[in-house]
């Protein structure tokens, strides 16, 4: 039988699930921005390109932060 | 630290390419945030296109060409032509005694030739019922994402002369 995770690992995987719902749900906004800014572009509108630009940047270092996060989340519950 | 993933003391591609099938298709939470980064990378990577696009498009050259002569065509009337190439099909309209308009016939939804209903005063697409407004263009009803572009007509010496299109700009 497969040894149970110590209460840290289940800790550490609670943490790493949370962080990929927060990812998942900054990606579907960055999906919706990068539609909305096409649909922008495409109607003239060229002023939202800049903003729009700046805001998936944040999403996308949002994310990376997150990625790195549970890096070090995983790597410490794999210590016990 | 490495992408991907080696849990057991097996080569690589015995890893990868295991004979079980669960253990093949196993894809562990540091691979799946991976990938949600890299699809976040994506995605940013198209804004910074669309906004390359946008600083580096230039203004098009319209050429100026006579769509028609004053008065050839009646008040509700309707002539059809191209341009600024000879693939975009465009329509003229006559809504008033001195007031013509022209659009591109193309819908901005999935492109249908639309076409003017006169006892509604609108411009429609027949596939998807989308209407626009003869004013401006701009759409009144259905699936359109965007107003019909514009052609900027002129008078000169008693003809219509097409002189550029505006583009997601209402009036």
């Amino acid at each position: 039988m497969a040894d149970l995770p110590s209460p840290n690992q289940r800790r550490g995987l609670v943490a790493i699930d949370g962080a990929m719902a927060l990812m998942v749900i900054l990606l579907v906004v960055q999906i919706w921005l990068l539609s909305a800014t096409l649909e922008g572009f495409l109607a003239g509108h060229h002023g939202v390109a800049l903003p729009a630009a700046i805001f998936s940047g944040l999403l996308f270092a949002a994310c990376v932060t997150i990625d790195a996060f549970v890096e070090r989340v995983d790597r410490e519950s794999r210590k016990d | 630290m490495s992408l991907f993933r080696n849990p057991s003391d097996q080569p690589l591609w015995k890893d990868e390419f295991s004979v079980f099938t669960a253990d093949e298709r196993y894809v562990t939470r540091r691979q799946f945030t991976k990938f949600l980064s890299l699809a976040s990378l994506g995605m940013f990577a198209g804004n910074l296109w669309i906004l390359a696009k946008t600083f580096f498009v230039k203004t098009p050259e319209f050429p100026s060409t006579v769509v028609a002569e004053l008065g050839e065509i009646p008040v509700g009337g309707v002539k059809l032509f191209t341009y600024p190439a000879p693939q975009d099909h465009c329509i003229l309209v006559r809504t008033g005694d001195d007031k013509y308009v022209a659009y591109s016939q193309k819908c901005t939804h999935l492109s249908c030739a639309v076409y003017y209903s006169a006892q509604q005063g609108r411009l429609e697409c027949p596939c998807h019922q989308g209407y626009f407004s003869i004013k401006d263009g701009s759409v009144l009803q259905g699936p359109p994402p965007r107003p019909l572009p514009r052609i900027v007509l002129e008078r000169d010496a008693g003809k219509l002369v097409a002189k550029g299109v505006k583009v997601g700009e209402h009036g």
